[in-house]
């Protein structure tokens, strides 16, 4: 009983991961009606910045993010303005293709510059702290900084979205770039702010999944996948929809890996396809229609 | 000095010529009237001017500076505001939001969100829901509103009486004075002759593309709009 | 007035077309019996290649559906090899056809789930759709489990006593559906069903509109695919003789795919030929630069989608009106005698 109550523990708190995931890829297709198929190796290359800069500096993992956060966001910006502002409009296939012909540079660069030997960014003691709630039931220090870090960004998303100047922006120029530019708001420089912002929330995904699991060039895909999972299982558009479906994913993912190893990841898209069945539009779909 | 002087613009749509060689002039302060028939070109004429539609012109100046070239999202900070045809509103805004994202630009001005709610007190009541749950007549004066958080100096009007209630339209209208009365100027593009003649100086008719007639309203018999309006 | 202009189904270049393509045909269905093995290999890795680009094509270039788990069918297939030969005895050259049929059934419970995602987020699923098939067939012992297996001498046998009349039979089955793909895609183009797709894919809510049944036109097209590609996947592993799962449901089936079908052309029976060669001619020299040659691929698929997205056969379609393929029927006014 204390064991599955153990995973499902450990199962919540890598749901705030896959939150972290999510979020970004739910503001990118929010904003701009983009699905990006980069996401995860994104995520891939924000942790070989991290270590780069940890390799050349010798600081710390997270104080890497200094470094990495700003790095992520201006690549996001020039991103979105140089390659994916020319590829929206009403046909779909532009921008799916031309996000997986990205997808499929980085994931190779990265080859070609790391080799595909796994990585992993080290955080000293910090990693293996536990606290123990009860006999036979602790949890890591580190899981539970990293669901916190999640919980945190999601609010923060939040004020942003509904209090700023920024976030009604963002809000305007997604409901109607061409009614927003009759307000004076330059919807390219907009969308350029969220894919920068989206890459801000992958950089600290990146450098804290990459403190906490081994990587290397070729695990983008399967997190682009989680993240992908966890917004349609939330419902899109809502950003603490994408925290209960990271959450779903995590849990089905410990549950499956408790009964066999090699269950980890197809219980995890299993619990996918059968909110799928059951909630096609997800657990906390939006309202409104667009 | 006209406060907007065109001359000869021209526009298309991909292949298809939607204008062809118009030039109009406002004064500070005039309100103009552009009326004719659907498909006439006077939408696409105010959506040439905010930057939306691309053009050709010999001249296009605004106060006195040239304003070809320009994006979209820069005409409205130097004081053309537009309230577009079918109101459209931000869906994920609330009134509120959908007026204080008229004032993005921050020009500084006599409007804000107090002036606008003592205008249309009915939208305060309603500030907090969703822009699009009000009904038609409602919306337009969020739109109206939020065109004027920009602060504008001429504030372009499209086809503000469409699909509503004559008694709407009325309240609608009401309101322009009190903007005039702050020295805005306006261009206010109608297909319902009587409610643009009544309130215009002058009055411009568009018909194919082309300005048919031109003049003050009391100079103009309804013979010669009916012309103009309709073709021969 | 009425009666002054042809409707026409066919062009110069398409007559010319059809001569030269007998030629070929010729020159290949005879290849066995002249050409050397190594060649033999090859052009049977560019039929079964030509053939997946067809059928990605036809889903995303006329259905609209951009599917990035069309994986999935390749190593399903691949798998139906390997079951109804050992297990069932089923001649190896009659699972091609048979593996279509299971792929065609399999492919409706996975249209059940993937038709829920719309637009860009189908892609997505189809994915998660071939990964749930790799974990799967990693989990079956029968199959090898996640280390794969091998086909049995005695199947490898029964296809021919010798190994160049297995290369043959394996040649000439694989040149069997390439062909079979290629004229099924265009006379399915060409009927009533063709136009409806073709509608879509230009206007879906005109097309909507005008009674066009999207839904089910997409769903036909999303099962034919299925069908070819499992068939196609049971071919390929005839000729590799091994699997395993991460051979079998490799994105990399479906990512040279989508390279080829958008470098040569979306939308169009030539460009997916003409990205085939281009894919292979490349490759050959290339092979030794290992990821930069995916590199280059990728770099090349986003310049063209940026900015020519009707691909390489677009340009040439534009430059010289040249269509070998005439799916559509066109206009032509008549002399006036």
């Amino acid at each position: 009983m204390i064991e599955w109550a153990n995973t499902i523990i450990q199962g919540i708190l890598t749901g705030g991961l896959y939150a972290m995931f999510a979020a970004g890829l739910a503001i990118i297709f929010g904003v701009m009606r983009l699905v990006n198929i980069t996401h995860g190796d994104l995520i891939v290359l924000a942790a070989f910045i991290a270590m780069v800069v940890i390799e050349t500096t010798g600081v710390n993992p997270f104080v890497s993010l200094l470094a990495v956060i700003p790095i992520m966001f201006v690549f996001g910006y020039f991103l979105q303005r140089g390659i994916l502002n020319f590829t929206l409009g009403d046909d779909l296939l532009p921008p799916l293709l031309v996000t997986f012909g990205l997808s499929i540079v980085i994931q190779n660069l990265l080859l070609e510059i790391f080799s595909a030997d796994s990585q992993r960014l080290k955080a000293g003691s910090f990693e293996v702290m536990s606290i123990q709630l009860t006999e036979g039931l602790s949890i890591g220090v580190f899981p539970l900084v990293i669901f916190i870090v999640a919980l945190v960004m999601i609010i923060g998303l939040q004020q942003l979205f509904n209090r700023t100047r920024l976030g009604r922006a963002f809000r305007a120029t997604s409901d109607d770039a061409t009614t927003a530019q009759l307000m004076g708001i330059n919807h390219k420089h907009i969308f350029g702010l969220a894919m920068g912002l989206a890459l801000i929330l992958v950089a600290i995904a990146g450098v804290l999944m990459a403190v906490r699991t081994n990587f290397d060039p070729t695990v983008g895909p399967s997190r682009l996948l989680f993240a992908f999972e966890a917004v349609i299982m939330g419902g899109l558009g809502s950003l603490w929809g994408t925290l209960i479906g990271g959450i779903i994913l995590g849990v089905a993912q410990n549950i499956g890996a408790k009964i066999d190893p090699g269950w980890q990841i197809l219980f995890g898209h299993i619990a996918f396809l059968i909110v799928l069945v059951f909630r096609p539009n997800g657990l906390f779909p939006r309202t409104r229609d667009d | 000095m006209s406060l907007l002087e065109i001359e000869n613009l021209t526009a298309f749509y991909g292949d298809f010529q939607a204008l062809f060689g118009i030039s109009l002039a406002i004064d500070k302060g005039e309100t103009v009237a552009a009326i004719g028939a659907n498909g006439a070109g006077k939408s696409t004429f105010l959506r040439a001017i905010t930057g939306l539609v691309n053009f050709r012109a010999d001249k296009f100046l605004y106060d006195g500076e040239t304003l070809s070239g320009r994006q979209a999202c820069d005409i409205v900070g130097l004081g053309i505001a537009m309230v577009p045809e079918g109101r459209r509103l931000f869906p994920s805004l609330s009134v509120e939001e959908n007026l204080i994202i008229g004032g993005y630009n921050q020009r500084s001005g006599n409007w804000n969100l107090a002036r606008v709610y003592q205008m249309f007190p009915k939208l305060e009541q309603r500030k907090d829901i969703s822009g699009t749950a009000l009904s038609g007549g409602e919306q337009q004066m969020v739109a109206i509103g939020r065109a004027l958080m920009s602060n504008p100096d001429i504030l372009l009007c499209d086809e503000l009486s469409l699909g509503l209630a004559p008694i709407i339209i009325k309240d609608i209208y009401d309101a322009l004075p009190s903007i005039q009365a702050e020295g805005v100027s306006l261009l206010v593009v109608e297909q319902d002759i009587n409610q643009a003649l009544a309130i215009a100086d002058r009055v411009y008719c568009f018909q194919e593309g082309r300005i048919s007639l031109s003049g003050k309203p009391e100079e103009l018999s309804k013979d010669q709009i009916a012309a103009a309006y309709f073709g021969k | 007035m009425t009666d002054s202009y042809n409707v026409l189904r066919s062009t110069r270049a398409s007559r010319i077309g059809s001569i030269i393509g007998l030629v070929l045909f010729i020159v290949l269905v005879s290849f066995p019996t002249w050409g050397d093995r190594a060649t033999m290999r090859l052009l049977v890795e560019m039929f079964y290649i030509l053939a997946l680009s067809q059928m990605w094509n036809l889903m995303a270039g006329y259905g609209g559906l951009v599917s990035v788990g069309q994986q999935a069918f390749v190593g399903l297939g691949g798998y139906m090899l390997f079951l109804l030969t050992i297990h069932l005895g089923v001649g190896a050259v009659w699972t091609v056809p048979l593996a279509g049929l299971i792929g065609a059934v399999v492919s409706l419970p996975v249209a059940f789930l993937v038709f829920r995602l719309r637009g860009h987020y189908f892609a997505i699923g189809t994915w998660v759709v071939a990964e749930v098939f790799l974990l799967g067939f990693a989990q079956i012992k029968t199959l090898g489990g996640g280390s794969g297996l091998s086909l049995p001498v005695s199947v490898v046998k029964s296809i021919a006593s010798s190994r160049a009349g297995r290369d043959s039979a394996i040649y000439w089955t694989a040149l069997f559906v390439v062909v079979a793909v290629i004229a099924i895609v265009y006379f399915l183009l060409r009927s009533r069903h063709g136009l409806a797709l073709t509608a879509i894919r230009d206007s879906e809510e005109a097309s909507n509109s005008l009674g066009v049944d999207n839904f089910r036109a997409k769903l036909l097209v999303y099962i034919f695919a299925a069908f070819g590609t499992t068939a196609i996947g049971a071919l390929i592993f005839l000729t590799k003789l091994r699997i395993s799962p991460s051979a079998a449901f490799d994105i990399n089936w479906t990512t040279t795919v989508i390279f080829i079908v958008v470098i040569g052309g979306i939308g169009t029976i030539e460009g997916p030929i003409l990205g085939t060669i281009i894919f292979f001619l490349l490759r050959e020299p290339l092979a030794d630069f290992g990821s930069w040659y995916l590199i280059l691929l990728g770099t090349t698929a986003v310049v063209v989608m940026l900015k020519a997205p009707q691909g390489i056969w677009g340009i040439i379609t534009h430059k010289f009106d040249l269509r070998f393929f005439p799916v559509q029927r066109r206009l032509e006014l008549k002399k006036d005698d």
